[in-house]
């Protein structure tokens, strides 16, 4: 589902590298945990995906297609295709949470009668029923996270990525979050979590990657946050 | 639906934006208007060219008693002279296409009907109004050839080419038209720039929608047509009331008033007001498009 092949990718010339030589290969309908110190190149790994950054060096393939082959007006062809949610949800403060979901549905042309339909089956699925007129700041940070979620995924993408979307909340919450994204997981979405929460890495017991400096020292199909504990 | 959601997007947007989408419109309105008023101005000195030089003729004096002229110390002109000028003239055909005598009694005629008015017709007897030949030319062009047969010729006063007197009235116009149209390219530049800075500020106020769209993966046109088209509202209303400024101001101004009051000039009309409100309107819209899409480049750039 998602292939990198030696990518490198140098944001200024001189610097070092965010990503250096990093080949990893993702199965559909996998989980893996993105694990490392900030600045280890977690959040490029992510937005190399989305294309919004240009690997310097080796190849991105996602759905079966290599990203930098892409020309830039298939670019939103792409990321229909991926759901994405942030540590910061990037709500749109001035809109319900059902607009909020409807909205991301909207801006691709999908049909009123889709969007009555779909929106309310997955604030249900995230949990938000009989939330749908609230506006995000009336809600807590996990029900906020939960509408994120359900922008994300209410196109039914082939992949979700998530940059640490537990770094805001408390460690309960956090875990509700991780059943939410372990139940859409379950439905063959692909996920790729950026994240430096050991509890949920360990709890969770998914792959995880580990990257230093921007290199992967570790890759195990069943792991932990810390390398041998 | 796509539809739908583009126009509430702009509407949105037109709310949030009310002062600087009033500004451009008022900016826009002035830089179309002289626009409008250069183009017309133009119409109007053409209108008057076809008009008049089509009608204006050489006049050839001829000396009348106590003439201060040098060329008329002789005193008045003699039936002679008169019958010499008039063969000379019909030498000069087909150049000359016409020749007219226009006698005292005739000139006074004309002199009096002209100033029915005022006091000077009260003053004047017809033993003072010169006589002429009015020549009419086939090319006014040609005037010069005219001009030096008959100068100083006996018992002539002046050759006047009653284009001249015109051509001071053509100069003024056509200054008018260079400074309207100076005018013009100032606004449309600060029109230009005000646009550009209207959709930035309309486009930086919703920069989180914006980051959503791209994230969701919306195309291009659909992020940017929203801002293009709350640019092209603002500026067509603009040309619009421009329009609407240079018709009132054509039909109360030229013909409903300095018509009525000299009928012997050709105005122009709000028909040709009408002629080059589609220039207005597409400017409007070249403004607005290439500044608003040059400005959400940056935004929609992937």
């Amino acid at each position: 589902m998602i292939t990198l092949h030696k990518v490198s990718k140098v944001y200024a010339l001189g610097q070092r590298p965010a990503l250096d030589d990093v080949t990893v290969d993702i199965e559909r309908g996998e989980f893996v945990f993105v694990v490392g110190a900030s600045g280890s190149g977690k959040s490029t790994m992510l937005r190399l995906v989305l294309k919004e950054e240009k690997a310097t060096s080796g190849t991105v393939h996602v759905a079966g297609r290599d990203v930098a082959q892409l020309s830039s007006w298939k670019v939103p062809q792409l990321r229909r295709q991926i759901g994405a949610v942030f540590q910061d949800f990037r709500l749109l403060p001035n809109k319900t949470v059902a607009q909020n979901v409807a909205f991301a549905l909207q801006v691709i042309g999908k049909p009123r009668h889709v969007v009555a339909q779909v929106v309310p089956e997955t604030l249900q699925l995230v949990g938000l029923e009989g939330k749908e007129n609230r506006l995000p700041h009336e809600l807590s940070g996990g029900e906020q996270q939960r509408v994120a979620i359900a922008r994300a995924f209410v196109n039914r993408p082939a992949i979700l990525l998530a940059d640490e979307p537990t770094g805001n909340l408390d460690p309960t919450t956090s875990i509700e979050i991780m059943r939410l994204l372990d139940r859409i997981n379950r439905t063959g979405t692909t996920i790729l979590m950026a994240t430096h929460d050991d509890d949920i890495v360990d709890q969770l017991r998914k792959r995880v990657v580990e990257l230093e400096d921007g290199r992967i020292v570790r890759d195990e199909p069943v792991g932990a946050y810390d390398a041998r504990r | 639906m796509r539809l739908q959601f583009v126009l509430s997007e702009m509407a949105i947007g037109l709310r949030r934006n009310i002062s600087m989408t009033v500004s451009v419109v008022l900016v826009t309105m002035v830089s179309l208007f002289f626009f409008g008023f250069g183009l017309l101005s133009n119409a109007q000195v053409d209108a008057m060219k076809d008009d008049w030089y089509g009608k204006v003729e050489v006049s050839i004096f001829l000396c009348p008693q106590n003439s201060e002229q040098a060329n008329c110390a002789s005193g008045e002109a003699t039936q002679a002279q008169k019958d010499q000028l008039q063969s000379q003239l019909d030498s000069l055909k087909p150049l000359v296409q016409k020749v007219f005598f226009e006698s005292k009694q005739e000139a006074y005629a004309r002199f009096t009907e002209q100033f029915k008015d005022s006091v000077i017709s009260q003053s004047v007897r017809p033993e003072q109004m010169p006589e002429s030949f009015r020549v009419k030319l086939s090319d006014p062009k040609k005037y010069a050839v005219v001009a030096s047969a008959f100068e100083g010729a006996p018992g002539v006063e002046s050759v006047l080419d009653q284009r001249k007197l015109l051509q001071n009235l053509f100069s003024v116009l056509n200054g008018l038209t260079l400074a309207s149209g100076a005018f013009a390219v100032a606004m449309t530049i600060s029109a230009l720039l005000l646009v550009a800075t209207t959709v930035r500020l309309s486009a930086f106020s919703r920069r989180r929608e914006i980051g959503i769209m791209r994230l969701v993966g919306a195309s291009r046109w659909l992020i940017q047509l929203p801002f293009v088209l709350e640019a092209i509202l603002a500026t067509v209303l603009g040309a619009a009331i421009a329009v609407g400024v240079l018709l009132a101001g054509v039909h109360f101004g030229l013909t409903e008033f300095l018509s009525q009051k000299l009928l012997f000039i050709r105005f122009i009309s709000t028909a040709d007001v009408l002629r080059v409100a589609p220039w207005l309107f597409l400017t409007g819209l070249a403004i607005s498009v290439i500044a608003s899409m040059a400005t959400m480049h940056r935004y929609v750039r992937v």
